[in-house]
């Protein structure tokens, strides 16, 4: 049922033997550049703004839920590569979909800061409008939303559009058995998708040795005819390279791309986790050396395609939404309890409308 | 009018949908060429194409979760399960996103699908091919459940749901998909979704049932009405909505009640049905209201299915101890038979 096109290689299928990078943790130019365009160093000045807009935003909503205005924050400081090269890989017509980890890339996709928050205030599973803004609600249940990225996918196809769907999971995903058939779905199907695993080393406490055996996560392309890669996640250089590439290849029509970018999760699972309990230090001082943000600046910097301005008024930027976040996350955030009935069918059951009788009646007792 | 078996008035429906509306897709595992092990897709990928109906990888959560994304992109996906029990890897799928999506978008994305299983037993299927999981969907809020018990609500369902801005699980009574009934598809002569019906009137009780027991409480009342005992059968049709009228006002009408239902008796439809009767007609019961179900035991092997099948024979015992003991026996209800 798909367009015939040339059988694919083993060998083009396989992800490089080591992650492709362009930038090495000190921000020089890497030895052996890889196979793949550079992109301009006016998307890299795009990706820095967004970097340092991205981690200021984490910041706070890390700072909002320690403060308990946000029932949990699940923070991706440390992974701003993958998540804005993720977002900048996209077209307007593109779908995200998300995790739970990923809100500074859904908020770079445009979405409203207070509305990608609402899932973790508690006060509404997703508060934005998925199909205006072109990104799926952000998924809880491990790697089942691969699935929904995949069927999209071929959904657009089977329109003649040509968008791609870019879906996000973790490590810990991959060990799921929808990661597994949303693959085998989307190379069956040639369906215009891109899987991009960040695998920041945990799941929670479980390290990714628990997870696979295999000599990378990207090698689990391969067994399904996915063409697939290996990125340094933390050099977005390379997260664009790659991610550009692997959307083109989708939108051409030539099949699914798997892309592994080996980050880290600098900050804990959850503000509720211990990761004392599970890593050392020690590991974690030396990722910190390998710190996106300031790896990208170095490099601009040295090559003056930056200035001390610019970096400025990133920071500024970041400053502003962070105080346009701090000062909205408060209002509004009282749904009408009647509202919980409004949603669940297009055409309510009797029995829902008796039991939104019942609470109406209760709210009025209780106002009386 | 016309000979048609229940699962061809289903090919009819499909059919039907497919013409009507291009957004339709049927997939799931051998729809294609084979038609479906039970035949109920054969042909349609000969009249509308592989692009229209086709055979999938074989993975039930796979399945579910892709036609979630087909939807999402405003196609009508309906998804064969093959059987019953084969639905639970996809349960997740079914559970936490089908169910919830209109939900967590508050209405901003809907899913229009179908998820068609073949269910219940009485065929002689070997394990796992003849599970009664309709409790498990009627169970989770945001999917409607849908099971009929004659070709033309078999037709007239499956439109109705494919054409349903929810989410629907359309139960399919295995052991009712050879059975023949002369039937005029053409013309609709009721309301079908959410609208129980009166199968059989009668004065002295009402068995309620639905899907393959509807013809047990039947062949029940036929026999019930030798002995001078006029039993009303409504059947459900569909469980979720759950038409509350329609049951009460023969309950009232009667006094009496005994549900009957294939599946498993603890926790299952028929307890809910019970529930709502006690509930609404209290007044008007003149005993207690008791249920014929299956045994709370995993599905038996084929040869021992007879026994564990609430048979004409179990429900007419129950409707005795509802017509002729002032007080309920106690010893039956602790042995499970009711
Ligand atoms: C199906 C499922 N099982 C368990 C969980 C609980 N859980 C939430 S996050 C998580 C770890 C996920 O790790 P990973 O996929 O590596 O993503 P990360 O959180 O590191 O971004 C677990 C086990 C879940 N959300 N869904």
């Amino acid at each position: 049922m798909s367009a015939t096109l040339p059988p694919q290689t083993v060998q083009a299928m396989l992800p490089a033997p080591a992650p492709v990078c362009f930038v090495t943790e000190s921000g020089k130019a890497a030895e052996a550049p890889a196979d793949y365009p550079a992109p301009s160093d006016e998307l890299l000045r795009e990706a820095y703004r967004r970097m340092v807009v991205g981690r200021r935003y984490d910041e706070q909503a890390t700072a909002l839920a320690k403060q308990g205005r946000l029932a949990v924050y699940p923070s991706s400081r440390g992974q701003e590569a993958c998540q804005i090269g993720a977002a900048l890989a996209l077209r307007e017509h593109d779908w995200l979909v998300p995790t739970y980890r990923d809100s500074v890339a859904v908020h770079a996709r445009g979405v409203d800061p207070v509305q990608v928050l609402t899932l973790l205030r508690g006060d509404w599973h997703c508060g934005y409008d998925p199909a205006a803004t072109r990104v799926a609600p952000q998924c809880t249940p491990l790697a089942t939303q691969l699935l929904h990225a995949t069927g999209m996918a071929d959904g657009m196809r089977r329109k003649g559009e040509d968008g791609v769907v870019l879906a996000l999971v973790g490590d810990g995903g991959t060990s799921e058995g929808d990661f597994h058939e949303a693959l085998n779905f989307a190379a069956v199907f040639r369906a215009p998708v891109v899987f991009l695993v960040q695998n920041n080393q945990y799941a929670i406490s479980v390290p990714l040795a628990r997870q696979t055996a295999a000599p990378a996560l990207a090698y689990k392309g391969i067994g399904y005819g996915v063409h697939a890669e290996q990125v340094d996640g933390n050099d977005v250089m390379a997260v664009l390279a790659v991610m550009t590439a692997a959307v083109d290849h989708a939108r051409r029509g030539d099949g699914p791309v798997l892309v592994e970018a080996q980050t880290y999760r600098v900050e804990p699972h959850t503000d509720s986790d211990d990761p004392s309990r599970y890593r050392d230090e020690e590991e974690t001082l030396r990722w910190a050396a390998a710190d996106p943000v300031r790896r990208l600046e170095t490099y601009l910097r040295d090559r003056e395609v930056l200035t001390e301005r610019d970096v400025e008024t990133a920071q500024a930027e970041g400053e502003a939404v962070a105080a346009d976040v701090r000062g909205r996350i408060d209002l509004d955030q009282t749904p009408d309890p009647l509202a919980l009935f409004d949603h669940v069918y297009a055409e309510p059951t009797p029995q829902l409308l008796e039991q939104r009788d019942q609470l109406a009646a209760e709210m009025k007792e209780r106002e009386d | 009018m016309a000979v048609v078996t229940l699962a061809k008035a289903l090919n009819m429906a499909l059919r039907d949908a497919l013409r009507q509306d291009e957004r339709v897709l049927v997939l799931g595992e051998d729809v294609g060429r084979l038609g479906g092990v039970f035949r109920v897709t054969d042909g349609l990928t000969g009249e509308f194409g592989e692009q229209r109906c086709f055979d999938t990888p074989l993975a039930e959560s796979g399945i579910v979760g892709y036609a979630v994304g087909l939807a999402t992109e405003g196609f009508r996906p309906v998804v064969e399960i093959q059987f019953d029990a084969f639905a639970y890897p996809a349960f997740e799928q079914i559970a936490s996103h089908v169910a919830k999506l209109r939900n967590r978008t508050r209405g901003r994305l809907a899913l229009p699908m179908v998820i068609r299983i073949p269910y219940g037993g009485g065929i002689g299927g070997v394990e796992h091919h003849s599970d009664s999981s309709e409790a498990y969907y009627a169970h989770t809020p945001g999917l409607k459940v849908a099971t009929p018990a004659t070709a033309e609500d078999a037709y007239w369902l499956l439109r109705d749901a494919v054409h349903s801005s929810d989410p629907v699980v359309f139960m399919e009574p295995k052991k009712l998909y050879w059975s023949e009934e002369d039937a005029d598809l053409d013309r609709r002569r009721v309301a079908h979704f959410g609208r129980a019906v009166v199968r059989r009137q009668g004065r002295d009780a009402t068995l309620v049932a639905y899907g393959p027991a509807v013809p047990v409480a039947l062949d029940a009342a036929a026999q019930a009405a030798r002995e001078g005992i006029e039993l009303e059968v409504v059947d459900l049709r569909t469980l979720v909505p759950f038409d509350d009228e329609t049951v009460s006002a023969s309950v009232r009408r009667t006094g009496r009640c005994v549900v009957v239902q294939e599946a498993q008796g603890f926790a299952g439809v028929g307890a809910e049905v019970v529930a709502r009767v006690q509930e609404r007609c209290f007044h008007s019961l003149e005993a207690p209201v008791l249920r014929v179900s299956g045994f709370d035991i995993p599905y038996p092997p084929p040869k021992l299915e007879h026994a564990h099948l609430p048979g004409v024979h179990r429900v007419l015992d129950a409707v005795h101890r509802l017509q002729y003991d002032d007080e309920p026996d106690v010893r039956h209800l602790d042995r499970g038979v009711a």
